[in-house]
């Protein structure tokens, strides 16, 4: 078993979530209220936590960068929530979900989490529904389900395109009575800068508050990360500006080991980049495949035209087109999983085919739906002979019926109208699989110190489903975590208050000061955006959506050059008692350039494709994935050992004994 | 194109702030708001001066953290959209434009173009929930059947983002449109409508408390909201306040 | 009790309510003033049956009084108390752009609509309370048409009260409806109340006007 013990419970899968809840230690609600919990993040999974923990009888205090716990970014997830309810009788049930998860993500994840995951789902709907979340109805006054992610069954609920909105408003909701109950402190505006550790327990965390720059210590008896992934280490994805890896970095260099960091994903239909200005990408439902055709132009010289403005791609005859998804993959066509659009986009991309003006975006067009759709609504209609206008003009209503808010932000953002012209879009990162290295318990490797939600590697393997990562958070901070760690507390309840006037916590206060006046010292040219940029653009460029040995070394070489470089040269203005976004910053880049390493180290040192890891080396003559289960069927979980480069891999086994091990097609 | 900015800057809570003008040459239309405001910052810190503060995160429209007042219209001139989804192309070569915070009693500044908007926080914490237990719900999701018109309604008031915009609008700085956003969401709700009456009125309270002016039913809020929530919310709240209160 | 009456709400329902029983106010006073033009004689029975009847002189004209004091009253607490949510006010606020000019300044159609009470108070009010209590002279329910068509006379007194009344219809077109919104009137039906509203926001001072013009233009030739 070695340094990592999973602490599956034993027993059939279907069982063990139950008997080891039986059998867990208990915290008794007395002993409960002389025990604190610090959750860092206050997104779906840590907004939960902290509802629950505080329910149960614990004082939490959480602590989020945001100006109220209701910004995080699990506010800007669209789609929906997945959950085995099997409301519409199409054969859904905890083991379907459970498959299609550990299927999607490639094999790559934990069984027996994943399980627990999808029984706890229909848990998930039952409550948002109590607290209020107004997800959508059918005319019947039931809820209502769609389909999403290429599966076969429809498990997702959803509320408008806003479910992340709704789901976290709900979470806030439930902290917000805990908060006027005097249960939770809720710190905003805070960030976690280091994790204090006690006798090799985590015992505290060490914050800055971003108004007025003061370092705070603050102790509890456990700590909770919830904090997010750490997306926007490729500079440019459609994270938020704020999201970071510092909370998890931090502990990582504590003690936690940081599992799978190369598992990254890559989402195929984002707005591209329309230049060197650009701060963020945004996304574009993954629904809007369900009736665009994804192409580029056969020929280059088309390709070319088009990007110097001589060409209009609706002046593209069809013949001259190449629908290369339908041409790849004919079973599933356009409705492949995300990982597989995406490689097969930057692929024509890179052969010269791409259509905007970096030549990084690729068309979907919705021609040939607005034509089915108005030819459909013409017959239906009583029109037995439409001409083609009138064709259009009755798809195109259907079309805005369907996506209109979506061409209306596609319009916003490029100034062209998705009906008359195909979209553009290319691939962006979306989210990040890996994360820290926790047990069945969501237990890092440091004693009292957890994870949950996107910050934690759990349950998505090497590929997320749509409509998962919503499900994740709150089944963690819902049903798992409040549970679990009373196995831990329970040992703590004589232990009384833990005191921040210790020498653990001079220490860490002295270092987070000490980093802060060293990147401050450092009176360089370059802001702290030209760093991020650059790594970014490597990041992109060479651990991207496809990878190879080479690349990887070279990364790994550039990162550390550029660290280096970052610490003598890196211009931070303003003052560190301050409201300081610069500083705020910095302290997030210098973190991703040293992750960053740790990740293409990661992404090297997996020989084989996988999920969202790609790598040229390993594909069939076909140019799919090929995945190599003898020698990579683990979790690759680093333990900090003092550089990136030094740092040590441990290996989890994946056993697989409830689901058959196969290779995913889609062809 | 060439665009003149007219920026509020303030060193603290405590300072006194003043308009700055800036001029950027470098202007390209397809850069939203926001990337402008990093292009000056980026020359701001080329220049070792301290950059303009101002609140962002999701930069999709959905969080609620950009509160920019622009040429005297919270979020700019453009409807139905946050700041950072406004774009240059909205204006145009010589334009000046005056950037400046949201501004209410409520919504003190913090530094430059930030506001504390924590009076929201504590507007939802007096009773912007529903009291059911997080953990262990047994009632099944399906058990309540909503209609769907009264579910579309909660969800429209729901979609609230807090930005704010409301109360900057409003010649009263009234929170109004907020508070009654939630209000009516529950209140529509059959869960909701158990503690409706208590919740209305301890909302309201610690709105009043907050120093946010009175409605006067000027609908500068309902035309100012990015995502359109309508005065319909606060004439429910008005209703369900007046009853509540009558019925003591 | 008294946090009810500092809360926001109770007090926009005390504008709205107040607000309200003026409009109904000013429909009576428009019908037996719309008489003056038709019929002198109706005009002067019920001038003469409000200025003598106990119920309208003794309950009716005080609440009446009474309302209008705390409209008032009421209006400038909540004016002086909205002024100071702003706190620092804004370099440049396009009000403009976002809600009508009528609804952003009813204090002022509202101070115009006062003065012009004060004036109206002493053309009618004082008149009548002198004639009847301090000179004590006797009823004379025939006195009441010359009375007024004698006040519009000077052409400056007809013009303050045609302006005035332009000033209450601007309060009345964002007032009516405004106080049915504080009521929480708002559903279905209300862009069709709202056309109502502000027919009566235009019809009614118009009807007054007319009145007044009609008057000046019509003096009684001795």
């Amino acid at each position: 078993m070695g340094v990592l013990d999973s602490k599956i419970p034993s027993g059939p899968l279907a069982e063990k979530w139950a008997k080891h809840k039986n059998e867990i230690d208990l915290v008794n609600p007395a002993n409960k209220r002389n025990i604190d919990v610090i959750v860092v993040g206050t997104g779906l999974a840590g907004g939960s936590a902290s509802a629950t923990l505080a329910e149960l009888g614990y004082n939490v205090k959480t602590f989020c960068y945001q100006d109220s716990p209701r910004r995080a970014h699990s506010i800007a997830a669209q789609g929906g929530v997945n959950a085995a309810k099997n409301y519409q009788g199409d054969g859904d049930s905890v083991y379907r979900l459970f498959y299609d998860t550990v299927k999607g993500g490639d094999y790559r994840s934990r069984e027996a989490n994943v399980y627990r995951l999808a029984e706890v789902s229909s848990n998930i709907i039952d409550q948002c529904v109590a607290q209020g979340v107004p997800f959508a109805r059918e005319y019947g006054g039931l809820l209502d389900n769609r389909s999403f992610g290429g599966v076969l069954v429809s498990r997702t609920f959803y509320a408008k395109g806003q479910t992340g909105q709704q789901l976290l408003l709900g979470a806030y909701a439930a902290m917000n009575r805990q908060i006027q109950r005097g249960k939770i402190k809720s710190y905003t505006r805070h960030e976690m800068l280091d994790l204090v550790l006690v006798d090799g327990k985590a015992r505290g965390i060490i914050a800055r508050d971003l108004v007025t720059g003061e370092i705070e210590r603050h102790a509890a008896h456990a700590v909770v990360l919830a904090s997010g992934g750490y997306g926007n280490l490729f500079f440019l994805s459609t994270y938020c500006m704020g999201a970071n890896v510092m909370a998890a970095w931090r502990a990582h260099k504590k003690g936690a080991f940081f599992a799978n960091p190369c598992f990254t994903q890559i989402h195929p239909t984002c707005i591209p980049v329309s230049g060197d200005h650009q701060s963020k990408l945004t996304l574009m439902s993954e629904s809007l495949r369900n009736d665009g055709r994804i192409w580029v132009p056969k020929r280059l010289e088309d390709a070319q035209a088009i990007r110097e403005g001589k060409l209009k791609p609706t002046q593209l005859k069809e013949e001259d087109r190449d629908y290369y998804l339908e041409r790849r993959y004919p079973a599933f066509g356009n409705l492949v999983p995300r990982d597989v659009a995406s490689r097969a986009a930057k692929e024509r991309c890179d052969a010269g085919h791409g259509v905007n003006k970096t030549g990084e975006a690729v068309y979907l067009d919705f021609e040939a739906a607005i034509m089915r759709y108005g030819k459909e609504k013409a017959y239906t209609s009583g029109i037995k002979d439409p001409d083609k206008e009138t064709m259009r003009k009755l798809g195109k209503e259907i079309v805005a019926a369907k996506y209109g808010n979506l061409f209306q932000m596609y319009e916003k953002i490029v100034d062209e109208n998705p009906y008359e012209t195909p979209m553009m879009i290319y691939p962006a990162v979306h989210y990040t699989m890996g994360g820290l290295w926790v047990d069945y318990n969501l237990q890092t490797t440091i004693p009292g110190c957890y994870a949950a939600g996107e910050a934690n590697f759990s349950d998505h393997g090497a590929n997320r489903l749509g409509a998962s990562a919503l499900m994740q958070g709150l089944a963690d901070g819902y049903f798992v975590l409040p549970y679990t760690i009373g196995d831990y507390l329970s040992d703590d309840i004589r232990t009384g208050p833990i005191s921040t006037d210790t020498p653990e916590f001079d220490a860490a206060e002295e270092a987070v000061k000490d980093r802060i006046t060293k990147l401050m010292s450092a009176k360089g040219e370059n802001s702290v955006d030209y760093y991020h940029k650059k790594l970014g653009k490597i990041m992109w460029n060479k651990c991207g959506m496809s990878r190879n040995e080479k690349e990887l070394k070279e990364a790994i070489t550039e990162i550390a050059e550029l660290r280096k470089d970052f610490w003598e040269n890196v211009k931070v203005p303003g003052k560190p008692d301050d409201k300081n976004q610069e500083l705020e910053k910095a302290g997030r880049v210098a973190d991703f350039l040293e992750l960053g390493e740790l990740f293409a180290k990661d992404a090297l040192q997996r020989n084989e494709s996988c999920g969202g890891h790609f790598r040229e080396e390993y594909q069939t003559p076909e140019g799919e994935a090929l995945r190599d289960d003898k020698n990579f069927k683990y979790v690759a979980a680093w333990e900090y050992m003092g550089d990136p480069k030094d740092a040590k891999l441990h290996k989890e086994d994946l056993v697989y004994e409830n689901i058959k091990v196969k290779t995913r097609s889609y062809k | 194109m060439k665009i003149y900015l007219k920026i509020w800057r303030q060193k603290d809570a405590s300072s006194k702030g003043k308009i700055v003008d800036y001029t950027l040459d470098q202007v390209e239309s397809d850069m939203s708001f926001l990337e402008m405001l990093d292009v000056l910052n980026e020359d701001l810190v080329a220049k070792g001066e301290e950059p303009v503060e101002f609140d962002h995160d999701c930069r999709e429209g959905i969080c609620g953290t950009c509160s920019l007042m622009i040429n005297g219209q919270p979020h700019g001139p453009d409807r139905l959209i946050t700041v950072c989804q406004l774009h240059m192309r909205s204006f145009n070569d010589g334009d000046t434009i005056v950037i400046e915070p949201f501004r209410a009693k409520a919504f003190p500044v913090i530094k430059d173009l930030i506001v504390d908007r924590s009076a929201f926080d504590r507007i939802q914490q007096a009773g912007g929930y529903i009291s059911v237990n997080t953990s262990g719900n047994p009632v099944d999701a399906n058990a309540i059947p909503i209609e769907k018109h009264i579910a579309d309604k909660a969800m429209d008031a729901a979609t609230c983002i807090g930005c704010g915009a409301c109360v900057a609008a409003c010649k009263n700085a009234s929170a109004m449109l907020f508070t009654s956003a939630k209000v009516s969401q529950f209140a529509l709700l059959p869960q909701g409508k158990v503690e409706a009456a208590e919740r209305v009125e301890n909302m309201v309270r610690q709105m009043d408390l907050e120093g946010f002016g009175n409605c006067t039913n000027t609908g500068a809020c309902e035309v100012e909201c990015p995502k359109g929530i309508s005065l319909e919310n606060i004439a429910r709240m008005n209703r369900e306040y007046l009853s509540a209160a009558v019925k003591g | 009790m008294s946090g009810l009456i500092k809360s926001s709400i109770a007090r926009k329902a005390v504008m709205a309510l107040s607000g309200l029983f003026l409009v109904i106010f000013l429909v009576l006073h428009v019908t037996i003033n719309l008489a003056s033009v038709i019929s002198p004689e109706f005009f002067n029975e019920a001038s003469h049956f409000m200025g003598y009847n106990p119920l309208v002189q003794f309950v009716m004209q005080p609440i009446l009084i009474a309302g209008v004091i705390v409209h008032f009253v009421m209006g400038f607490v909540l004016e002086l108390q909205n002024k100071a949510a702003r706190g620092i006010g804004y370099v440049k606020y396009k009000g403009g752009a976002n809600a009508p000019w009528v609804s952003r300044n009813m204090i002022y159609s509202g101070l115009v609509i006062l003065a012009f009470l004060g004036l109206h108070f002493y053309d009618f009010w004082i008149h009548e309370m002198a004639y009847k209590y301090v000179e004590a002279k006797p009823e004379d329910s025939t006195r009441y048409y010359a009375e007024t068509v004698e006040k519009f006379v000077p052409f400056w007194r007809t013009i303050i009260y045609v302006v005035s009344f332009l000033l209450l219809s601007l309060h009345l077109w964002h007032g009516f409806a405004s106080s049915l919104q504080s009521m929480g009137v708002n559903n279905k039906y209300t862009p069709a109340i709202k056309s109502f509203t502000k027919l009566f926001a235009v019809v009614v001072p118009l009807a007054f006007a007319f009145i007044a013009i009609y008057h000046h233009l019509n003096p009684i030739t001795h």
